[in-house]
Parts: C-alpha cells; sequence; structure tokens
C-alpha cells in the first residue's frame, strides 16, 4: 500500500467519518485517495475554517475532528484553528502535506517548519519520514490527542512519504512510555477532600470544561443535589450543570453573574472540578475566593496549583474521581454538611442582583434576541459564538441544559471561530438546531464559508448581533479610554444580499416585534439563514469586573 | 534559587526543541543544559540547572517538563546527594614570569594543563559546581583570554 492508502485505512479504523478540509499541491496523493474514500469529505473555503469546523465536531461529539490541509501557507492557515483547539482542550487530528523529504530544508515551494510553528500549540505533532511509521504514528496520534487532557496533535506527512509503497501492519497495542495519564483519584486525597466537604458551611462547585470532556455532567449533578452546593461554571463549562436549576449560579467570572461572584467571594469551600483559574475567571488572585478552602480534580497536574494555591489536588479523571467521591460521601451520609443558611443567602442574591437588561422597545437588545432564540429552541439548539459581546451575551442569556450545546472560543478567543464551529457541530449533529450568535465583526472573519455551508448543504443559523461596531473593544474604550472609539466604528456589506449572493437566506430585523417571526422563520427554513439583527449600536455587557478587580466588584447591570 | 533537575527523554529529533520551547514560552531560565545519550541508546538524559524564583515556579516547571509526551522522568536532584561535575576550559596568559604562580595555583585546583602555545594556555577544570565557581573566580587573577563551560551532568 502507498503511504496515501494507509493514512485513508487508518483513519477508517480510528472512526473518522468526516474530514474537513482544503487541497493543494502536497497533498493530492492523499485526495486521490480521498476521491473514492468511505468517509465523508467537506471542502472548506479556507483552512482555518476547516480547523474550526474538525474543532466544532469534536465538541459537539466528543469524538475526534479531523483536518487536512497542504503544505506552507496550507499549514499556517490551520494554526489559528489549532492554537484554539490547543487552548480550550479539544481533540483534533491536523494532517499537513509537506514538500518531499529530500527537501526539507531547502526552502521549496511552499515549504514551511510546520512541527517547529506548531509546537507550542500542539500537544504533540509528528514529521512521517517513513511509511512504514505511519501507522504507528497515526495510532499514536489519535490516542494522544483523545486521551488525558484532549488536544490537538499534528501529522506532518511529506508527500514522497504519501507515495512510497509499505506494507501495511497495524499497531494492535500502542505504547507510549512518557505518557501515562493519572485517571483515578489517590484514594487518601479523595479522603481529605471529603474531611474538608463535611467540614464546610458554604460550599460552592466551580464547573469547567474538564466536566465535559469527561462526560462527568451527571456525577457533578449528583454530587450538587447530594449535598445541596451550588454550581457555577466557566465559560467552557457552560451545559455542564443545567442552567435553569435552582443549584446553577451561571458563569463566574468577568461577565458572570453578581451571585456567582459573590458566592465564590463568600464560600468557605470551592471545589473546583475540570478547570483551569483562568484570569478571566479569577480576577485580581489575591481577592478570589479568599476564605475558601480549595479543593481542585483535573486530569492535568500542571493545572493545579498554577494560580491559585490548592489545598487538596485530586489528579484524575473527573468523571472517576467523583464518581470515587460520591462513594465515600455514602459512607459519611450522616456528617454532611448543612447547606440551608448557605443557600437561603444565594437565593437573596439572586433575587437582589438577577441579570438584567433595559426592557424597552425603543431599540432592540441583544439580549432579548438570545433569550428569544432560547425559548423558540427549548434549549435544545447547539450554539456556537465568534468572540466579543455576541460571545457573552449568548454565554448570560441562553440558559444550557446540556453538555456539548454551548460551543465557543474560550482560551484564545479567535474571532470567526463560530460560524466553521457551527458547520462542524452541525455536521455531527444534523438533527439539531445550530446557531451561531455572531457579531458584524467576527462573523467577517470567515464568511466565505457560506459557500460550503451552502454547497454541502449544511443548514446552520447565523443570527447576528449587528451594532455597527467591535463591539467589546468599543466597550473597553467607552469604559477605559474616555469613549475615544479608535478604529472600532465598522461598515459592513448588506448581509441580507450577501448571504442571497452565496444561495442562502437573509433577514434583516430592526424591530422588537419582528425578532421572534424570524427566528421562527429561519427555524422552519431548509437553507442556510443569515439574520441581520440590528441592535442598539452602543448596548454593553453587564455585568463586568474590571481587568485585574477582585470579582465581587462589579460595575454595571444593576436593577 | 538554583536547581538542578534530570530528566530522561525520549532520544529522538525535535525533544530538545521542546524543552527549550517550554522555558521559553513560559519565561523560565536555563542556567546550563547538558544532554547526551544513556546505556540505552533510545533514551538520552538531560540535566538542566535552572533559576526559579521560588517554589510555585519550581513546581511548574516540573509539571510542565513531565507534561511533554517525550519526557520518561523528570527530577529534581537539588535537595538530594547528587553527584555533579561541569567542565570548564579557560586559556589563560601564560608568561615566563608567572610560570610558578600558575603551576602552584593549578595543583591547589587539581587542573590540567592541556596545551600551551606561545604566551597562553589552556586548562581544564573537571570538578563539582561549588569549586569549578571558585576556580573560575581565582583564575581571574592570571588573565582570562577566553572560557568555556559545559552544563551540570548529576548522579545520584
Amino acid at each position: 500500500m502507498t503511504g496515501a492508502q494507509i493514512l485513508i485505512e487508518c483513519l477508517r479504523r480510528e472512526g473518522v467519518e468526516v474530514i474537513f478540509g482544503y487541497p493543494g499541491g502536497a497533498v493530492l496523493p492523499i485526495f486521490d485517495q480521498l476521491y473514492e474514500a468511505p468517509i465523508r469529505f467537506i471542502l472548506a473555503r479556507h483552512e482555518q475554517a476547516a480547523a474550526h469546523a474538525a474543532d466544532g465536531y469534536a465538541r459537539a461529539t466528543g469524538k475526534t475532528g479531523v483536518c487536512i490541509a497542504t503544505s506552507g501557507p496550507g499549514a499556517t492557515n490551520l494554526t489559528t484553528g489549532i492554537a484554539t483547539a490547543y487552548m480550550d482542550s479539544v481533540a483534533i487530528v491536523a494532517i499537513t502535506g509537506q514538500v518531499k523529504t529530500n527537501l526539507i530544508g531547502n526552502d521549496a515551494f511552499q515549504e514551511a517548519d510546520v512541527v517547529g510553528i506548531t509546537r507550542p500549540i500542539t500537544k504533540y505533532n509528528f514529521l512521517v519520514k517513513d511509511a512504514r511509521d505511519l501507522a504507528r504514528v497515526i495510532r499514536e496520534a489519535f490516542h494522544i490527542a483523545s486521551t488525558g487532557r484532549p488536544g490537538p496533535v499534528l501529522i506532518d506527512f511529506p508527500s514522497d512519504v504519501q507515495t512510497q509503497e509499505t506494507q501495511f501492519i497495524w499497531p494492535e497495542r500502542i505504547e507510549i512510555r512518557g505518557y501515562k495519564p493519572t485517571y483515578f483519584g489517590h484514594p487518601g486525597q479523595i479522603k481529605k477532600a471529603l474531611h474538608l466537604i463535611t467540614q464546610s458551611e458554604k460550599p460552592v462547585i466551580y464547573a469547567g470544561g474538564g466536566v465535559i470532556s469527561s462526560g462527568a455532567s451527571e456525577e457533578v449533578k449528583e454530587l450538587a443535589e447530594r449535598l445541596q452546593i451550588p454550581v457555577t461554571m466557566t465559560l467552557m463549562g457552560l451545559g455542564s450543570f443545567p442552567g435553569e436549576h435552582t443549584l446553577s449560579l451561571g458563569m463566574l467570572g468577568m461577565h458572570g453573574t453578581v451571585y456567582a461572584n459573590h458566592a465564590v467571594t463568600g464560600s468557605d469551600l470551592m471545589i473546583a472540578i475540570g478547570a483551569r483559574f483562568d484570569d478571566r475567571v479569577t480576577g485580581r488572585l489575591d481577592s478570589f475566593a479568599p476564605d475558601a478552602k480549595i479543593i481542585h480534580i483535573d486530569i492535568d497536574p500542571a493545572s493545579i496549583s498554577k494560580n491559585v494555591k490548592v489545598d487538596v489536588p485530586i489528579v484524575g479523571d473527573v468523571k472517576n474521581v467523583l464518581e470515587q467521591l460520591l462513594e465515600e460521601i455514602e459512607l459519611k451520609h450522616n456528617q454532611l454538611p448543612n447547606t440551608k443558611a448557605w443557600l437561603k443567602t444565594i437565593r437573596d442574591w439572586k433575587r437582589k442582583y438577577p441579570l438584567f437588561y433595559k426592557k424597552d422597545d425603543a431599540g432592540l437588545r441583544p439580549q432579548y434576541i438570545i433569550e428569544q432564540i432560547y425559548e423558540l429552541t427549548k434549549a435544545e439548539a447547539i450554539i456556537t459564538t465568534e468572540v466579543g459581546q455576541n460571545q457573552m451575551w449568548a454565554a448570560q442569556w441562553y440558559k444550557y441544559k446540556d453538555a456539548h450545546t454551548f460551543i465557543s472560543s474560550g482560551g484564545l478567543g479567535t474571532m470567526g471561530f463560530g460560524f466553521p464551529a457551527a458547520i462542524g457541530a452541525k455536521v455531527a449533529c444534523p438533527d439539531k438546531e445550530v446557531f451561531d450568535i455572531a457579531g458584524d465583526g467576527s462573523i467577517q472573519m470567515n464568511i466565505q464559508e457560506l459557500a460550503t455551508a451552502v454547497e454541502q448543504k449544511i443548514y446552520v443559523k447565523i443570527a447576528i448581533l449587528n451594532n455597527s461596531y467591535l463591539g467589546m473593544v468599543r466597550q473597553w474604550q467607552e469604559l477605559f479610554y474616555k469613549k475615544r472609539y479608535s478604529y472600532t466604528h465598522i461598515t459592513s456589506p448588506d448581509f441580507v444580499k450577501l448571504a442571497q449572493a452565496y444561495g442562502a437566506v437573509g433577514i434583516r430585523v430592526s424591530k422588537k416585534d419582528e425578532v421572534r417571526p424570524a427566528i421562527e422563520r429561519a427555524i422552519k427554513t431548509d437553507n442556510v439563514v443569515m439574520i441581520d439583527f440590528r441592535i442598539e449600536p452602543e448596548e454593553n455587557v453587564f455585568p463586568m469586573v474590571p481587568a485585574g478587580e477582585a470579582i465581587n466588584r462589579m460595575i454595571g447591570g444593576m436593577a | 534559587m538554583r536547581h538542578t533537575i534530570s530528566i530522561l527523554v525520549e532520544n529522538k529529533p525535535g525533544v530538545l526543541a521542546r524543552i527549550a520551547g517550554l522555558f521559553s514560552a513560559r519565561g523560565y531560565n536555563i542556567s546550563s543544559l547538558a544532554v547526551g545519550e544513556t546505556q540505552d541508546p533510545e533514551i538520552s538524559r538531560m540535566t538542566l540547572v535552572v533559576e526559579a524564583k521560588d517554589e510555585r515556579i519550581l513546581e511548574q516547571i516540573i509539571k510542565q517538563l513531565r507534561k511533554l509526551i517525550d519526557t520518561i522522568t523528570v527530577a529534581d536532584f537539588t535537595k538530594k546527594d547528587f553527584v555533579g561535575r561541569e567542565l570548564a576550559l579557560v586559556k589563560i596568559d601564560y608568561k615566563r614570569e608567572n610560570q610558578r604562580k600558575i603551576s602552584s595555583f593549578l595543583d591547589k585546583y587539581s587542573v590540567k594543563l592541556l596545551k600551551r602555545k606561545e604566551d597562553k594556555a589552556i586548562i581544564e577544570i573537571c570538578a563539582n559546581p561549588d569549586k569549578v565557581k571558585e576556580f573560575l573566580k581565582d583564575v581571574r587573577a592570571f588573565g582570562v583570554v577566553e572560557l568555556m563551560r559545559t552544563g551540570r551532568v548529576a548522579m545520584l
């Protein structure tokens, strides 16, 4: 078999059903095989979008996403997508063509040191110089990407290796001696954690993306309900615990709810689960949960005590550790904490400081739009976002019920992510409604994917919250730069006509009473639909913790 | 504080770049580095001397090193009873009138004179890190023309 044939055979054996990508000179042998392979191929219009689509596919399913691009510029275009997946711990395998092995290092046409470029943004990467190594490399790539703390893995694949003939041997077992993630929590640590839990009166659970990648939503729910502990989520953790649950505090941090931030600040015990104490969550570190003992459960030891000193670290897969913890809790069921008074305090905060926006009929409020999408999709949709105000409104106003239904670039904060990620999610879940909540700035960073979606009949819906501004940057300029709106006012094309030009459906909405009919029409329409919502231009995302402040010192958004 | 960290890694291309990249990306400092094959040609030993402001940073360095797929074991030797060796080559002025003084200096440190040419000499010290440090301070008195040193190697 040739290298290219081995690649396809290995992908098939790894269970790959779909690949996102773009052809080019250094991947011609692979594309020749894809021509009749039993794998669906989605032709993007830009390699960055192919990487985001593979990422969206992975986040919607928990499976590993696959993307492919040619050498040089094809590969460098993938890098933003790879870095996005890396920061959010998403399993993707990226395959790049490379110039022939004898030309590597010669500054050949479309040559770039892709292994060098992607080293700091991949969990691991490979340069395959001999087709005999290929099957093992692909198995290792999928194994590394999807186990432990997931992440992107890149395989750089020179074109002469793609045509090299060799015998295909599928390695039944793989053994990587330097890679042995810890899956179960240390029993001693579990006991220590339980001891802290029994001593606490004001506990709070802080759930991150690790809960979703570990598939531990049920366990988190059981823990919260069993012990009556309120749950706050990071941006990446949204959906890990039902947003409408009485114990849910919604999101914490810079644009979190006031009550979540007050609960964290006032807590005496924080159970951090699959989260990493990002600066957008903690705000000023010395005022973050100042009176709380901290239990931190994470599969990545390097995430523990990186930013915040932890009292009881537990390294392991979140799901396993929670199961272990729940077993121990059963044994101590008569010593569990009484959180009644604490929950009453939290109820008071919720009543006093609810999420809030101005409910007038004057202008079109973005929060109202998200609420209507929430109601009309009955919390069953997959929501992807771009980055900025649109992302924060989507995080605040849609109450996510299930894991894998909120897909957003949290760590890297990549504008242009949401639309291609929506395409990937829709390919993965064709029966689900998929909405990209976008801004007029972000959507233009990968708008060419309208062609992909229309051509491949991937009927995603795009809600552009159009305020003619790069809104989040404008908001910071308003609040911290004396309203000097330096290069944040933007003009956009006519999105309705643009959608039509691509063969999609465009709808413009300027008034409040047009919102629901437009969303209903989008849901009913068997096509890609782009709704241009003309929102209040200077609406802000509130509440807000100014950068570097303590998270209970929030501004704005209070009734 | 300086820490001596000993790592076993896969002996394959790119591993050194991964380690070096980790340090530069996270803003850690490497004071010295020594790499070489072990008795198993598939495995290399790297000995790093790193500067860490506090325990937290040291802990992060070690955890991040362990996280790399190509590292097999990572150990901090600092508080352990290890044998450490560093080697330095020094080219010094070797004027006739200084010869006696230099000879006794070399004897004091059991340093080898490797080569003499005209009024310059190359001398070698291979000793534990403290001794090398002391020697390098004292040798300045003779006029150092050129100095080069290896990284530290350390064994328990």
